[in-house]
């Protein structure tokens, strides 16, 4: 679809981090406990209390911002940002203004092009900051009103600001993928949409191609998971661009994702244009990061998925986007590693992944770190049996799913179910002139200059085989019996 | 400079629901004292740095570990309406 | 003499002496509070079963059974804390604030909360939506603000002692119209936590006593580091008591020029330059000394402390606590709450605050009151390089009548020109009764120390007490 505008998209992910306590008081910030179990006078705003912060979340604000490739402030402070709303028991939030704890970072996405290749975008990112959550407030199935939790308030939130470099859907969802994958990595999150530990908010408008300015840009908020968020810029983005060719205007406003209608409905109450009056949170102190304390954090960071990436790239002899797609989940990249130190080919285990076990575990809704029987050593010795020309690949894909389920290795349900692949050439050779015989037609066609129609013969001898024949010694044999007549071109 | 105050903004910001008469005296009262206020624009401050802190007190923190505090049931029994563990305020409407 | 009449110290020696006297002691405290208060009104919570339940505190405390009263914006556990306004009625706190725990830990019994203006907002104690308190010493006048209750109830001896809270003076300046002592800690001196915020930046609890030696001797349960307040100091605290009765030979006292201008009340020039006097035969040196930026302290407190105010009383909604509006309507019971539940003094501030905080006005008023503030706070670093101690009167003005002020927002903010400074800085303050207008309404001085140096301020203005002797006259309730 001919399209001459541009879309330019902003995320804004918040980050619950993952510490014991809540960032400004001793509160548990366990998820799913009774309703306000988890409050203090503190983080319920009473009368008289007071913050106090908590060092784990500065250190783990400290530490993303360096995966993120950021400077980071050696002097930090936090400040009010004054609004009312229930779920706000001090009618402010303490987040950070002017001085945020990390900015000026980039993150890297692979992006796939028309031709179905693959190019390095670096993403900027413009500054992460901590700040407090707020509670959680009912609506459904509450009787004339709604109810506050504030549980979740005071748990701590990093919030991460990307520059509006995105230029599609898709590199949105990359970017949340690839971002997901570092604080993963760095275990500083759960990173679950569904649960709320991590959330976004997309900023988006368009342009004429060509144009340097900015188009008046659109918030959409209310996605619940990475795609969610891609549907919902592919709508909005339409709908932009649909509303500009009638010449209409774009109102800058924050519009809601209902994902069960598929569009994005602007907020009904009527929002004025927020004044936060930020001011300097006189009740925390100013805080100073040593050099030598940013050094000793950065030492501390454990390998990224970028390093990552590169190494299976050099170690592995792996493709830049095979690497890219097996280290974007920290346990998959494990499970990954773990395999091919059984001492198989890297290349094979990637593409047995890729092409296979990934799809399988998401239809199942299984996750890597808990498949139910399927471990490294179980599927490298399945691709060893493959090339060791016990089984063929096809019989392969077939035991997979088996092998998942049930506590067996490959080696015993090969046996089991007496797969191993036929080899006998003398075998073979007699299916082959069978299969030729009764069909001479095919052989025709091969003959008079369709040469690809030999898969069908192929297919022919496997069925024979039940599928256990090795498919390269069938090409071999089916062609020498071809041979004298297929040379000739008509 | 006198400063003309837009006084229902600032009420509306400030969750106030001010009667007429309330926002006129209001009104007059502000402005009065920020003609007061005024006089810090004789004082020459561009390289002055501003004071939040007073005190040079600096990276005060608590470790990270949990200390139940259970004021919960306190809390709700005077809340001004709750209901089971929640406290309960109007229906508030999100979004489409 | 009455046990009610009788100072923290010599409280302290007669229960040590005779631990059996303390209920007679909380009788005849109640006895003179039900006989004296409903003139005064310093109280707006008193309970007497619960006093008395209270009765067998921790026994070796070094307050063991000394009666204390609360300023009613700190917050004591199950307890009524109203910090006199309608928005915070029925809000039974779930914990105390450090300094009532503290008291508590020292062995004191929690007496009863103190009237005082609503949510700290005043010079007068007239805005609390329970009515005002009277000044013990003529009623038709007021006891100062806001810790006017606890001022009052120390001056009528229907307190032993109390705690007060100081912003701009607000411990101070009830201290000096009502003759008792009052003390403003250096700024992190004593914790915040339990203290319902007015200007964070600028609140301190302190106590209001009798005499000097009574306020040391709070001070030396109430100061010190406090892990839940971010901004209290790690610092170690002396024993106050150790100050009293130094001489003050050789000690160099600054009197500011800015002090002594148009606008002090001559009777209140009179009895300052009298004490000055005192201090001089005593054998220290008064100097003139310069706070050049101090005609600029009250425009600079009418930004910084509202600015925070208004922040600070944003969680007054209804949602979890005290008054609501009953509303299917969320914005309207936001709305109506606040409106009905906040008096006319918290809603000029919150108003006032919200604006200077707004888009487009942060520079001009927030961003340049913090800086003239640093200004301030220069002008008392360079000050304290020449003197150990400034002097000068507390409130330009003796006592004013009841409704004086009321119709006259800025005049009233202006009787706090020589107090708010020290909160400004941050730096230590002390009001001490100097004298008595012709009408016999107190007058006081204020002694103002470098931070963390209350010790100096104990030394003078003990001295300064002892040979005065102002403490010898008492209302007549």
């Amino acid at each position: 679809m001919t399209n001459q505008y541009d879309p330019v998209i902003g995320l804004e992910v918040h980050v619950q981090l993952k510490t014991a306590s809540k960032i400004f008081c001793a509160c548990s910030t366990q998820f799913g406990t009774e309703p306000n179990q988890n409050t203090c006078p503190v983080c319920l705003g009473l009368p008289g209390s007071l913050p106090v912060l908590n060092e784990k979340v500065l250190e783990l604000g400290i530490k993303v911002g360096l995966a993120l490739g950021c400077q980071i402030s050696s002097r930090i402070k936090f400040d009010r940002k004054n609004y009312f709303y229930p779920d706000l028991p001090k009618a402010y939030q303490i987040s950070q203004y002017d001085m945020p704890v990390a900015s000026k970072g980039n993150l890297t996405i692979e992006v796939k092009q028309d031709n179905n290749e693959f190019i390095q975008r670096k993403i900027g990112i413009t500054r992460a900051h901590l700040e407090e959550d707020a509670g959680k407030l009912l609506h459904e199935g509450v009787r004339d009103g709604s109810w506050v939790d504030y549980n979740r308030g005071g748990v701590p939130l990093l919030e991460i600001v990307s520059e509006p470099d995105l230029r599609s859907p898709e590199e949105a969802f990359q970017y949340l993928v690839s971002l997901k994958a570092i604080l993963q990595y760095l275990d500083v999150s759960d990173c679950n949409m569904e649960e709320g530990s991590l959330r976004c908010d997309a900023n988006v408008s368009i342009r004429k191609k060509g144009e340097t300015k900015f188009g008046t840009k659109v918030e959409i908020k209310n996605m619940n998971s990475f795609r969610a968020v891609q549907k919902a810029l592919v709508y909005e983005i339409k709908r932009q661009t649909e509303a500009v060719e009638n010449g209409e205007k774009i109102i800058q406003e924050t519009r809601l994702w209902n994902e069960s209608k598929g569009q994005t409905f602007s907020m009904r109450s009527k929002e004025q244009a927020h004044d936060y009056r930020y001011f300097p949170e006189p009740d925390l102190v100013p805080f100073t990061v040593s050099t030598v304390r940013i050094e000793e954090l950065r030492k501390s960071l454990p390998e990224l998925p970028k390093a990552r990436m590169e190494r299976f790239h050099k170690e592995y002899g792996l493709s830049e986007y095979d690497a890219y797609v097996l280290v974007s989940d920290k346990d998959l990249s494990k499970w990954f590693e773990d395999c091919v130190g059984e001492g198989v080919n890297p290349k094979l285990v990637s593409n047995w992944i890729q092409s296979e076990l990934l799809a399988l575990i998401n239809f199942k809704k299984y996750s890597i770190e808990n498949l139910p029987h399927l471990t490294p050593k179980r599927l490298a010795g399945l691709i060893r049996l493959i090339e060791n020309g016990t089984i063929n690949g096809k019989i392969g894909k077939e035991i997979l799913p088996e092998m998942l389920e049930a506590d067996k290795s490959a080696e015993e349900i090969v046996k089991e179910k007496g797969l191993v692949q036929v080899t006998d050439t003398k075998l073979l050779e007699e299916i082959a002139d069978r299969v030729i015989k009764s069909n001479q037609k095919t052989v025709d066609e091969i003959r008079s200059g369709k040469p690809q129609a030999v898969g069908f013969l192929v297919g022919q001898v496997m069925k024979e085989t039940k599928g256990k024949a090795n498919p390269k010694l069938i090409n071999e044999i089916l062609e020498k019996k071809l041979a004298p007549l297929s040379h000739g071109k008509a | 400079m006198p400063q003309k105050i837009n006084i229902s903004q600032i009420a509306e910001l400030a969750r106030l629901s001010l009667k007429p008469n309330e926002q006129t005296k209001l009104s007059k009262d502000l402005e009065e004292i920020l003609v007061y206020v005024d006089q810090l624009q004789e004082l020459k401050t561009d390289s002055v740095q501003p004071t939040s802190h007073v005190l040079p007190i600096e990276n005060v923190f608590r470790k990270d570990s949990v200390q139940p505090s259970q004021v919960r049931d306190a809390v709700l029994k005077h809340a001004p309406k709750s209901e089971g563990k929640f406290f309960k305020v109007p229906k508030i409407i999100e979004g489409a | 003499m009455e046990l009610y009449q009788l100072t923290l110290k010599e409280t302290q020696e007669l229960l040590a002496k005779n631990p059996g006297k303390q209920g007679e002691l909380v009788q005849t405290l109640t006895n003179r509070l039900k006989h004296v208060d409903p003139k005064v009104k310093a109280y707006i919570n008193y309970d007497q079963k619960r006093v008395e339940s209270q009765k067998n505190g921790k026994a070796n405390g070094i307050l063991a059974g000394i009666p204390i009263s609360i300023k009613d914006n700190i917050v004591t556990q199950d307890w009524e804390t109203t910090c006199a306004s309608k928005i915070l009625k029925g809000f039974i706190p779930p914990y105390d604030a450090t300094v009532v725990r503290k008291l508590r830990e020292a062995g004191a019994i929690i007496f009863g909360k103190c009237n005082m203006d609503e949510f700290a907002f005043g010079s007068s104690c007239e805005t609390s939506c329970f009515g005002p308190t009277h000044n013990p010493w003529n009623l038709d006048y007021v006891p100062g603000g806001s810790s006017g209750g606890s001022a009052a109830a120390v001056a009528s001896d229907i307190a032993i002692a109390a705690l007060g809270s100081d912003t701009g003076g607000s411990i101070r300046q009830p201290a000096s119209f009502c003759g008792v002592v009052g003390l403003k800690p250096t700024y992190g001196r004593v914790s915040r936590y339990g203290l319902v915020a007015f200007g964070s930046s600028l609140d301190q609890i302190g106590p209001i006593t009798k005499t000097v030696e009574d306020s040391a001797l709070m001070m030396n349960v109430l100061a010190g580091h406090d892990e839940r307040d971010s901004t209290s100091a790690n610092m170690p605290v002396p024993d106050y008591t150790i100050f009293l009765g130094k001489s003050v030979k050789g000690l160099k006292i600054g009197l500011p020029k800015e002090y002594f201008v148009k606008g002090l009340d001559p009777e209140v020039e009179k009895a300052v330059k009298q004490a000055v006097k005192v201090f001089q035969d005593l054998g220290a040196t008064c100097v003139e000394v310069n706070l050049p930026h101090m005609k600029y302290a009250v425009a600079v407190y009418y930004i910084v402390a509202v600015a925070e105010a208004s922040s600070n009383l944003g969680r007054f909604d209804g949602v979890e606590y005290g008054f609501r509006h009953e509303s299917t309507n969320l914005r309207d019971m936001y709305f109506e709450t606040r409106n009905q539940g906040f008096g006319a003094e918290a809603k000029r501030r919150i108003l006032l605050g919200t604006f200077v905080l707004s888009a487009g006005y942060y520079d001009a008023y927030y961003l340049k009151g913090l800086k003239v503030r640093t200004l301030i706070k220069q002008d008392f670093d360079q000050a304290f390089q020449k003197v150990d101690l400034i002097l000068g009167p507390t409130a330009p003005t003796p006592p004013f009548k009841i409704g004086e002020k009321m119709n006259d927002p800025l005049s009233m903010y202006l009787s706090d020109i020589y107090t708010i400074s020290a909160n400004l800085a941050g730096v230590p303050a002390m009001s001490l009764p100097c004298g008595f207008s012709a009408n016999g309404l107190p007058i006081g001085i204020q002694l103002t120390a470098k931070p963390f140096d209350e010790g100096t301020i104990f030394r003078a203005a003990s001295v300064y007490e002892q040979a005065a002797k102002w403490y010898e006259r008492r209302p007549k309730l």
